[in-house]
């Protein structure tokens, strides 16, 4: 084959050095439509492509497939064309070859005419000097010769025209002899040109033979791909529709021929991919469609490289599937470039999300920190002037102070210190979170608790609820705990609970109940999380309780059942700061409702209640305000202490939030003993330990005196209606005043228990029950008055009352004393500090000042002091008349222009009800009055009281308007020393 | 020797508060209030005509665009506890204001006021320097 084409490449270089022996002129008017480039300047490089033959090609193969194939035939007729295209460029070639002779020739044939013409010239001499013409005419055969040509002629014929003499005869024989020579030459180039011709036809004969011609373009055409080829990391290969190969080139051969033809893939190759590329062979194949797949092999043979395969089915004629087109590239670096840029990208993109992660962290940490910071600062800010307001109303409490400045002082001092306790604890609430919260373990009295809370709330109240507290009997009196945390608690849960209810009660029952079942679960676990199962487990325990309850005799027992299993969750409760043995002490589980009869929390907002910042909805945060943090600091003290905090409500009708904790009883101040509670019994009662039931009206429900009471007074009036259940045996024990004077608002409890201690009448000394406050004070005063009109005949009215109550005094001093005590805790109004000295025998003029001025109500207040009088003080003409209502005085100070009504007005009335016993003069100026539905009081004629005017118009006539009201004197202001002095020395003897 | 000039000079701003009629005896009145359980009563007291009055004031300053009976009421309570604590010169004013009031003067209730804050607020300056040498000289 080789050979073959060296002969071919020979021959064609023959005709090539034809071609160049040919007019240049003539060789570019051939059609040049080759595109094969000319075979001469790639010789070289074929020669080389030759050299690296590594294709191994099965020929009957290809035959067939250039028989049987579309693609084969259409190449055949392609070439065909080709090899037509050739013959006839090759026959117009000879064709022109031979005009050019025959040109040849006709010139020759035209200069032996002119040799002849001038010979015949010469004898002629010079005759017609126009032969041309006739030449012409001659030679209008040759008319299609192109006249370019006759230069080659004219060139020809000046080598023609040569030396010797013109005109000679010897001339013109050389000339005959020359042409003649010429004309040989001539004819022998003629011969040789037709030789050649004949050689071109032979060889044009020899070259037409199709198959050679083929063989040598494709050989070609084959090197061209080879070229092509050389260096690429491509396969390509054909495999019939056994998929055996049949043809393949492959650059880089790592197999022999015969070790791939006639094979298929998967007899070749093993590892992974190979059946796949086999299986994609086979389904394009199948489909009869080309498709582009990806395989990635794993092969002994070359080891581990990805291919791009594109497979192309090949159809028959008849359309019948021969076989595939297979062709390969080596994408192996390709795609691992790939791979790592998705690498590389993939982590880009983790790492810009952990980026962003990070910002938002720290973000969120920084945000953390400044709340915190502000948090604290602010706790700092708020907590240093407070503690200088707690720490100066203590200074003041220990200086001279009358009881009623000691008892607001005292409420002050304790709502101060749970302002400051609260600050500590909102600090605390990070601490909690981090872990290093510590609870305290103290002692404490639980109803004392509830009371002091429910009263702070009561104080604090600006709508008209009813407070109540209910503590069960089996609750002990006192236990141990965090109490500051648990009156945290308390007090976030009632003023929640008055915040978001406008009318009915607030209330907080305290019970104990048996262990729950999470505690129980905590026991292994320390803490989990709050969730529904409590809720439900607390309407269990909670029928449990009623049944304990209700037999209370059965308390004790009670009681050492919730001991049993103390031990375990003491540690939950102190976080094991506490050191007492153990053996001492018993757990009891209490659970504590605060309910109220508010708005209620729907029940979509229950989950999010307790997280913090969150509020049941925009609309209420704007209604009710708040931080939405009390539940928050409530849930995880509650859980800090081992309990557990949930709630229900329902909407519209209020909320229950019911947290149990678990405190220790130390058997020692245990209540079940018996013996040494009724020697405390009286202490017990003063503190407020026995009492299970607290109740705190609204002010505007009490008394007339606090609805238009001064503003410091006002709000500290709560109604106690309480009933102290002396805690073991249930003995109630009443005077009969406390009875009668009951009032209307004392709730099914108290009346039952009222009707239970007339039946225990006779242990009086036990007394543990107080009526509310103020009735009793004016019932004291009927029978004072009753006294003193029956008792003596009005010798000496302020003797004879004091003695009358320091009889008093003994009979009830017992009374007396605890009524004292209460009021102390209660903060009742301003009258009761007389009701407490009622029991002391130097009794001193009651006086009342009737001043809206604060600043002579301080001046009068102070001058009063030096003369050894105290004085209760109201603001304007309906307080007096109201104070006047409730109690005796001794002696008025009274303003004369004061607001809401004036000094004279308010005498008048007063004088009015000294005639005539009743107050329906009061009445009809507009007074509210509350009175004690005790007619006696009525009915009674009080003695004149002696009222001072004090009034800056110090003109005469004011004077007189003084005394046409009533007044008995008046005092111009500027109020003296010296004045009053002698004012009260008038009047007071 | 220093706590003795400092006596000297309270002694001699009380006097001249006397002397120039800013105060009349009722401030002697609540000296002689003075007793160990109130060592600053007078200065207790004065504070609470402080916070008073500018409540008043306040009350007054709201009622003036000529309610002559609300003014006339404000003005009385501010006058007694001029009074009460003898700031002479205020409650002069206040009488005068009241004058104005009762002959229907918004032009003269209007220069009686400022009248009447001006002589409260140099009452005010001048007794807080005494308090405050007062103090200085019982310290």
């Amino acid at each position: 084959m080789v050979c073959e084409m060296e002969n071919d490449y020979t021959e064609d270089m023959d005709i090539e050095i034809l071609h160049s022996m040919w007019p240049e002129d003539i060789g570019t008017d051939v059609g040049k439509k080759f595109n094969i480039e000319k075979p001469g300047k790639d010789q070289d490089m074929l020669e080389e492509i030759i050299m690296m033959e590594s294709t191994i090609v099965d020929f009957k193969r290809l035959m067939e497939l250039t028989n049987y194939t579309d693609k084969g035939s259409s190449q055949l007729s392609h070439l065909m064309k080709h090899l037509e295209y050739k013959q006839a460029n090759a026959l117009q070639l000879l064709r022109e070859e031979l005009d050019n002779l025959s040109k040849q020739r006709h010139e020759v044939e035209l200069r032996k005419l002119q040799i002849l013409e001038e010979l015949r010239f010469e004898e002629e001499t010079y005759g017609d000097k126009r032969p041309v013409s006739i030449l012409d005419e001659i030679y209008d055969l040759w008319q299609d010769v192109p006249r370019r040509k006759k230069c080659d002629v004219v060139v020809q014929n000046k080598r023609i025209e040569i030396d010797a003499e013109y005109d000679t005869s010897v001339h013109w024989k050389q000339k005959a002899l020359d042409l003649e020579k010429m004309l040989e030459a001539s004819v022998q180039r003629e011969q040789i040109l037709a030789e050649k011709l004949q050689e071109s036809i032979k060889n044009l004969e020899k070259q037409s033979l199709p198959v050679e011609e083929l063989s040598q373009i494709l050989k070609r055409a084959d090197n061209f791909l080879h070229f092509v080829l050389q260096n690429a990391p491509v396969v390509i290969g054909h495999q019939d529709k056994e998929l055996r190969y049949r043809f393949i080139y492959n650059h880089f051969p790592s197999l022999h021929e015969e070790d791939i033809i006639g094979k298929t893939d998967v007899e070749i190759f093993t590892g992974s991919g190979v059946k796949e590329s086999q299986d994609f062979k086979r389904e394009v194949l199948e489909k009869g469609l080309p498709a582009k797949r990806e395989i990635t092999f794993e092969t002994e043979l070359f080891g581990s490289k990805t291919f791009l395969i594109y497979v192309e089915p090949v159809f028959s004629k008849t359309g019948e599937t021969l076989g595939i087109n297979y062709m390969g590239m080596d994408v192996t670096d390709q795609v691992r470039k790939r791979e790592r840029m998705m690498k590389i990208r993939e982590e880009i993109a983790v790492q810009k999300a952990k980026e962003t992660e990070l910002n938002k962290t720290i973000h969120i940490t920084e945000e953390t920190m400044r709340a915190k910071q502000m948090l604290a600062t602010m706790s700092h800010e708020i907590r240093s002037p407070l503690s200088g307001v707690v720490s100066m109303a203590d200074i003041l409490s220990r200086t001279k102070l009358d009881r009623e400045q000691k008892q607001l002082l005292d409420v002050m001092l304790s709502s101060g210190d749970l302002v400051l306790q609260l600050i500590n604890d909102i600090l605390d609430l990070s601490k909690v979170e981090s872990g290093v919260m510590k609870l305290e373990a103290t002692k404490f009295r639980p109803r004392e608790v509830v009371k002091h809370v429910l009263q702070t709330a009561a104080a604090s109240l600006q709508k008209t609820l009813t407070l109540e507290g209910h503590v069960a009997d089996d609750v002990p009196t006192e236990v141990i705990g965090d109490v500051l945390r648990i009156r945290q608690i308390l007090t976030n849960l009632v003023s929640n609970g008055t915040k978001f209810t406008h009318e009915g009660k607030v209330g907080i029952n305290l019970y104990v109940v048996p262990e729950p079942s999470f505690a129980k679960a905590e026991v292994s676990l320390q803490k989990t999380s709050a969730d529904q199962s409590s809720i439900s487990g607390n309407g269990v325990e909670e029928k449990k309780y009623v049944s304990i309850s209700q037999n209370s005799c059965n308390q004790n027992q009670a009681l050492s059942d919730e001991g049993r299993s103390p031990v375990k969750s003491e540690c939950l409760m102190n976080g094991g700061t506490e050191e007492q043995p153990q053996s001492t002490e018993t757990t009891v589980w209490i659970r504590c409702d605060v309910y109220d009869t508010g708005i209620g929390i729907p029940e979509k907002a229950v989950p999010t209640l307790f997280k913090r910042y969150m509020q049941v909805s925009a609309d209420h945060a704007r209604k009710y305000g708040g931080t939405g943090l009390g539940l928050a600091i409530c849930k995880q003290l509650v859980e800090l202490m081992g309990g557990r905090l949930t709630v229900t409500s329902k909407e519209q009708c209020g909320s229950t939030f019911t947290f149990i904790l678990p405190y220790k009883v130390s058997t020692i101040c245990d209540h079940s003993d018996e013996p040494s509670d009724t020697e405390d019994d009286d202490d017990d009662a003063s503190d407020g330990t026995a009492e299970g039931f607290f109740q705190f009206q609204p002010p505007s429900l009490g008394s007339p005196l606090s609805s238009h009471g001064s503003s410091w007074a006002q709000k500290l009036l709560p109604q106690e209606i309480g009933c102290a259940t002396s805690r073991k045996f249930n003995r109630f024990s009443e005077n009969s005043n406390s009875i009668s004077s009951n009032n209307v608002k004392s709730k099914e409890i108290t009346s039952d228990e009222v009707a239970s201690s007339i039946t225990d009448g006779p242990d009086l000394s036990e007394s543990a029950c107080s009526s509310s406050h103020s009735p009793e004070i004016q019932n004291e005063n009927v029978d004072r008055r009753n006294k003193s009109r029956n008792g003596s005949a009005d010798s000496s009215y302020h003797r004879e009352l004091d003695q009358d109550r320091t009889a008093i005094a003994t009979m009830s001093r017992e009374q007396a004393h605890q009524s004292q005590e209460r009021a102390e805790i209660t903060s009742q109004c301003v009258t009761s500090r007389s009701t407490s000295e009622v029991a002391k025998p130097d009794l001193k003029p009651k006086i009342l000042l009737v001043e809206d001025n604060k600043v002579n109500v301080m001046v009068t207040q102070s001058m009063m002091k030096q003369l050894g009088h105290s004085i209760d003080v109201v603001n304007n003409g309906v307080e007096a008349v109201c104070a006047v209502q409730r109690q005796s005085y001794d002696i008025i100070l009274m303003d004369v222009c004061m607001p809401v009504m004036n000094g004279l007005q308010a005498t008048r009335l007063i004088r009015s009800f000294e005639e005539t016993g009743n107050w329906d003069a009061a009445r009809e100026a507009g007074i509210e009055l509350n009175l004690p539905a005790s007619s006696c009081l009525s009915a009674t004629k009080s003695n004149h009281i002696p009222i001072i005017a004090m009034t800056a118009n110090a003109l005469s006539e004011s004077a007189e308007e003084c005394y046409a009201n009533g007044m008995d004197s008046f005092v111009s202001k500027p109020v003296t020393f010296q004045k009053l002095k002698d004012c009260l020395e008038q009047y007071l003897r | 020797m220093k706590k003795a000039e400092l006596q000297q000079e309270a002694a001699s701003i009380r006097r001249s508060l006397f002397d120039q009629g800013y105060l009349d005896e009722q401030f002697e009145e609540l000296e002689g209030l003075r007793d160990d359980s109130n060592p600053n009563f007078e200065e207790e007291i004065v504070n609470l005509f402080y916070n008073d009055s500018a409540r008043m004031i306040n009350n007054l300053e709201r009622a003036l665009p000529m309610q002559f009976d609300k003014l006339d009421d404000y003005m009385h309570q501010f006058k007694g506890s001029c009074s009460g604590i003898g700031a002479k010169r205020v409650k002069l004013e206040c009488s005068r204001f009241h004058e104005c009031c009762a002959a229907r003067d918004a032009e003269g209730c209007i220069r009686t006021f400022q009248q009447v804050k001006h002589e409260y607020t140099t009452l005010k300056r001048q007794l807080q320097t005494y308090f405050q040498v007062a103090k200085q000289a019982d310290a």
